[in-house]
């Protein structure tokens, strides 16, 4: 446990800050961003 | 099974998971599903036309160079569960370009993985973390740099899609040109070192190089046992010394120290050595 201890607060901040990007319907912007070709990422400008 | 295959099994697992959509390769149309608002821990582009899930990097800047700025609470959120929980091991485990070079590195050629510079070199990607992904994209809005300029995996998957639909092939232009270049120089760079795009330029591998030394997956050496041979260093195809820094922030988790170890002095694991 105590090995852990870092790994497990850092955890713990990942899951409140996920909790807060999901409140913020961030998933939603990260879905509607992904679900569109990407012209700069292939390489289309 | 020895660990080499088990790993390489599951990079193949891993790769076809975060992949999935195999009729994109076909079709030329990337995946809409509601699974792509979940970011996966390895670099895979989400235009790719296999993907099923979304890049994390390309999530981040797409948060950063909005015309509103917006904090990215959820990818971050997203990366630090990954990095502490398997700190680089997802390099080593679950990221396909990652998988890619290690294959390109099995082909029989000339191989140069140690040489001056390299040390050096491996700030760059510290450089284009901050630079390409952060700073950038927050200064000119809507331009994804690393994604638009560097990322060669974007480029495979543009190469994928233009195979597959002819408006994307006509639309090929000099920005293109530009990354398959860059492409190419990773490929055959890639037959010569050990995951070069890992050492030198991935942002991602950047950011979970910082998880390294807490993360839960990480390694521990005994110095009850370690008779300082340097069989471990000889073996680490990204150059790290395990018997010194067990917790490299370069170390991508292959384990090949561990079998090379005469002593059995390395251990990998979530646990305190048994």
């Amino acid at each position: 446990m105590k090995r852990n201890l870092p790994a497990i607060l850092l955890i713990l901040t990942a899951v409140a800050l996920i909790a807060a990007g999901i409140l913020m319907h961030q998933p939603e912007s990260v879905l509607h961003k992904a679900v569109k070709i990407c012209m700069e990422c292939i390489g289309l400008g | 099974m020895d660990r080499k295959k088990r790993r390489l099994g599951i990079q193949a697992v891993a790769t076809l998971i975060q992949n999935a959509n195999f009729k994109g390769f076909f079709t030329g149309k990337i995946y809409e599903g509601a699974s792509k608002s979940v970011c996966v821990p390895g670099l895979n582009c989400y235009s790719c036309p296999g993907a099923v899930g979304s890049c994390p990097i390309g999530s981040l800047q797409s948060f950063l160079s909005g015309i509103k700025f917006k904090f990215p609470y959820y990818v971050l959120g997203l990366l630090i569960f990954f990095g502490a929980v398997l700190g680089r091991a997802v390099c080593g485990f679950l990221c396909p370009f990652g998988f890619l070079q290690d294959l390109l590195y099995k082909i029989p050629f000339y191989k140069k993985n140690r040489f001056k510079i390299d040390r050096y070199l491996r700030y760059i990607k510290y450089l284009v973390l901050f630079l390409l992904v952060i700073i950038l994209p927050m200064t000119f809005e809507l331009t994804p740099f690393f994604c638009k300029y560097v990322c060669p995996e974007g480029t495979l998957s543009g190469l994928m899609l233009a195979a597959a639909d002819s408006n994307v092939r006509s639309a090929l232009g000099p920005l293109f040109s530009w990354k398959f270049i860059l492409l190419m120089i990773f490929i055959v760079t890639g037959l010569i070192v050990y995951r070069p795009f890992c050492k030198y330029v991935c942002p991602l591998g950047a950011i979970y190089g910082f998880f390294n030394k807490v993360a839960i997956y990480r390694m521990t050496c005994d110095p009850g046992k370690c008779i300082s041979c340097g069989a471990c260093a000889k073996a680490c195809r990204m150059n790290v010394d395990p018997s010194k820094a067990p917790n490299s922030m370069e170390c991508i988790r292959c384990g090949g120290c561990i079998d090379s170890c005469p002593e059995k002095a390395l251990y990998l694991g979530i646990k305190k050595r048994p």
